[in-house]
């Protein structure tokens, strides 16, 4: 009996890959445990053992394979004697992947795809070619097409005609750091596998071999410890970038986070701060519970002495580390593990620094203001699509930093639109949503057609099981009938 | 008085420092304490009486540009350190005129100028940012030294032995003064603590550790010498445990029925370290009762200033509810 070798997934958050070697020949005979091909995701190279024995009948993904999915069968392995079997049928990796050139943004998070988050790929040329788009009957107006490459560029704050590249945030967030430690000696990197692993999440890829052990420095797995460090650090004027693997981790920080970054300007009468980063991962990836699946926005978001940023696009992502590198108070830099793969255009300038402490609208529009940060950019850039459908004309707002909160940008859209739904990823008891809404209807109460809507995650610690993290998590749907309660449709 | 040969410890002229300086702290300490009464000084106030030796001895064996850090029994700390005492007085009653401009208080108290980096509330917490501080003297490749107290209460916190561990890792130049006073807040330390013998809480990390008689001056002067010159040459962290003794409670509101009047007072009698180096310098004629009392009165007067500073310097401004949240 044949038995089909699969793409394994080797992350929770991995969805494809690179089968970049066979180590093994068809006809070959192999022994469980036998290591049987490489396989590159986007954060490490990885060894494939084979678990069965037999002999390696046919090989189906031939190597240097791109974007083949998670379980797609790779190989085919027959018991000792037997014959192999009928040639399968012809991987659809390539194709797929064609289709697929430099849109990792929709990768959805489900690998298995709901009937409205994308099926599988690529919502964003045809609608920004404006061909999805087909307004209802009953509208008047059309609405503005979505443009994901326009929205995925602050415009608004670098000069007209900046050519752009394509870059994962990754690359973007490891290029921030690498340009401000050329451009300041005092600006140094730790963590934990930061240095010689190249980053558990890859984002200090080559920092090590360009800048030295002296500023790219592996520290023990002491949390507490290292973060008290690095604080001490910037009080004598060194400019640390503290890496925590997650922020799930940062937890047993805090004390130091709060108490000594955060607070030591203010208790010292303004004779010392603290200048450091603290970055990482935060919120849900997926599959891995409850411990380390926490959205930690509006718990930072609640201390003042803290500036707190977490972009969703490239260049956000790139203009807002360098920012806070740079910033002379203590900045978290919250960043999401699921968007580190994601690619998109990036202005190729020499110092892309921007601010923080400011939304930024991605896409105009009239009829309704969508408010998201992070992560949950994802689901808003969909629910535009589909509003655009109904021919609603969404405005979309990146927050991009969550201290200060940029509530006047989103109040000023909510003079224009009249309706709001802030889409947010966390808890939604004193949230982000629920801070916007509170200073929504003090400041622009006669302007709302319809109550603020919100659309968090669940009141939950996020549970395991694949259908129940789904639920925990904000969905598009959610989105969608928020918008519509709000638009009283 | 000529340079004192007979003197069987040291010369004169640090003795007399270290005399006037512990008398500052004492005197400063029983004022702060009796403002406290009056209501001046609010929230919580941790005395230094009994432990000045510890500080003193320390403070003289760094140079310039050395760093201190403290948890929040800093008032000692901050006046040997060389800061002004109206500033910290008037830190304590929350005037305008205190270090902090009122903002900090008591427990936190900082001067760049000083290098004294506070002043921290958090039990333990001053551990790793005192790390940090001989993490940044390392990284600049100077060989400053980096002065991390605490208390035999911190030393069973978790984050000091992270700090331990990565201080030994990358030798980084900190000596970690462990304030054994034996009591945390009202908690003895055999009953807290399964290895008492502090100095040797450095053995899984490599460090070397000392004990040391924190009531008496000179002994922590000659241990504190060594250990800074371990550090600047680049060996890496150093502990020492001075073995010392608050006499008043743990903060103003303890009334430290945790220990006997007896214990106290054997302490204060027979091992106090003001009384023990006067005693000695009479002996060692290194000073005369005349000139030890002039002394006496310059302190008094310097703590009648603070205290009336203290006083008088206006409460903040309420813009100043506003500032220096960001830099």
């Amino acid at each position: 009996m044949s038995v089909q070798i699969l793409m394994p997934a080797l992350s929770p958050t991995m969805e494809e890959g690179t089968l970049a070697k066979w180590l093994v020949k068809e006809g070959q005979a192999i022994k469980a445990g036998d290591v049987i091909a490489e396989i590159e995701t986007d954060k490490a190279t990885m060894e494939v053992e084979a678990v069965d024995e037999g002999t390696l009948a046919k090989i189906l993904i031939p190597e240097g394979s791109e974007g083949v999915k998670v379980n797609t069968p790779i190989a085919e392995l027959t018991a000792d004697g037997e014959e192999a079997g009928a040639p399968p049928p012809a991987p659809e990796a390539k194709s797929e992947r064609s289709d697929q050139a430099s849109k990792k943004d929709d990768a959805a998070r489900e690998p298995v795809s709901s009937p409205v988050h994308g099926g599988g790929g690529s919502l964003s040329e045809a609608k920004a070619d404006g061909g999805g788009a087909s307004p209802s009957p009953s509208k008047s107006r059309t609405a503005t097409p979505l443009n994901r490459e326009e929205a995925a560029v602050p415009w608004g704050e670098i000069p007209n005609g900046t050519k752009t590249e394509i870059q994962t945030v990754r690359e973007a967030l490891r290029d921030a750091m690498a340009e401000e430690m050329r451009r300041d000696a005092a600006v140094f990197l730790m963590g934990e596998e930061v240095a010689q692993y190249q980053g558990a999440y890859k984002i200090s890829q080559g920092l090590l071999d360009e800048f030295g052990p002296k500023r790219v420095i592996d520290t023990p797995i002491t949390e507490q410890g290292f973060a008290g460090l690095g604080v001490g650090a910037s009080f004598a004027g060194l400019r640390p970038i503290v890496e925590f693997m997650t922020w799930n981790f940062a937890m047993q920080a805090i004390d130091q986070i709060v108490n000594s970054a955060a607070k030591t300007l203010y208790m010292a009468g303004g004779q010392m701060g603290s200048p450091i980063v603290l970055r990482g991962p935060n919120g849900a990836a997926a599959r891995v519970a409850a411990q380390h699946s926490q959205n930690y926005a509006a718990w930072y978001a609640h201390v003042p002495g803290l500036k707190v940023v977490a972009p969703y696009f490239a260049a956000d992502a790139k203009g807002l580390l360098k920012a806070a590198i740079r910033d002379n108070n203590p900045v978290i830099f919250l960043e999401n593990e699921i968007v580190y793969g994601r690619s998109f255009p990036v202005p190729v300038m020499d110092d892309l620094v921007l601010p923080i402490g400011k939304a930024r609208v991605v896409k105009p529009g009239n009829d309704i203001t969508l408010v998201s940060l992070s992560h949950s950019m994802g689901l808003i850039l969909d629910a535009a699509d589909e509003l655009a459908k109904d021919g609603i004309d969404a405005e979309l707002i990146d927050l991009r930093s969550v201290r200060p909160l940029d509530t006047a940008t989103v109040i000023a859209s909510v003079k224009k639109t009249n309706r709001l739904v802030v889409v947010e990823e966390g808890w939604p008891i004193c949230s982000i949503s629920s801070e916007i809404a509170a200073q929504v209807q003090g400041d622009a109460f006669d302007y709302l057609d319809a109550p603020v809507m919100r659309v968090t995650g669940k009141d939950v610690p996020m549970p395991y099981a694949a259908n129940l993290e789904k639920l925990a998590l904000p969905s598009l749907d959610e989105v969608m009938s928020a918008a519509k309660a709000a638009l009283y449709r | 008085m000529s340079k004192t040969a007979t003197a069987p410890s040291g010369n004169a002229a640090l003795l007399t420092q270290f005399y006037r300086d512990m008398l500052l702290i004492r005197r400063f300490e029983e004022r702060a304490g009796q403002l406290y009464g009056m209501g001046l000084i609010g929230g919580f106030c941790h005395l230094y009486i009994g432990q000045e030796a510890v500080v003193v001895g320390m403070q003289a064996a760094i140079e310039p540009g050395d760093q201190v850090i403290t948890a929040y029994r800093d008032h000692g700390h901050m006046l040997a350190a060389g800061m002004e005492p109206n500033g910290v007085m008037a830190e304590l009653t929350g005037r305008s005129g205190g270090y902090s401009k009122g903002k900090g208080g008591s427990m936190h108290m900082f001067s760049r100028e000083k290098n004294f980096y506070g002043g921290h509330g958090i039990v333990g917490a001053q551990v790793p940012l005192g790390t940090g501080l001989a993490f940044a003297n390392r990284y600049r490749d100077n060989d400053r030294v980096c002065l991390t107290y605490f208390g035999d209460g911190a030393a069973n916190q978790g984050q000091v032995y992270e700090s331990f561990n990565m201080a030994a890792v990358w030798k980084l130049p900190v000596v970690y003064v462990i304030e054994n006073n034996q009591y945390a807040m009202g908690t003895a330390i055999s009953r807290s603590t399964s290895e008492t013998h502090l100095h040797r809480r450095g053995v899984s990390f490599n460090i070397p550790g000392e004990e040391v008689d924190g009531m008496d001056v000179e002994a922590v002067y000659a241990a504190g010498r060594k250990a800074v010159e371990h550090c600047r040459k680049g060996s890496g962290p150093y502990i020492l445990e001075m073995k010392t003794y608050r006499y008043r409670g743990h903060s103003m509101s303890d009334p430290a029925k945790y220990r006997t009047k007896e214990e106290v007072q054997e302490m204060r009698e027979k091992h106090d370290p003001i009384e023990g180096l006067r005693a000695k310098m009479i002996a060692a004629g290194v000073g005369d009762e005349a000139a030890l009392k002039a002394i006496d009165k310059e302190i008094r007067d310097i703590v009648a200033g603070a205290a009336e500073f203290a006083q008088l310097s206006p409460e903040p401004e309420p813009k100043e509810l506003w500032t220096e949240i960001y830099a």
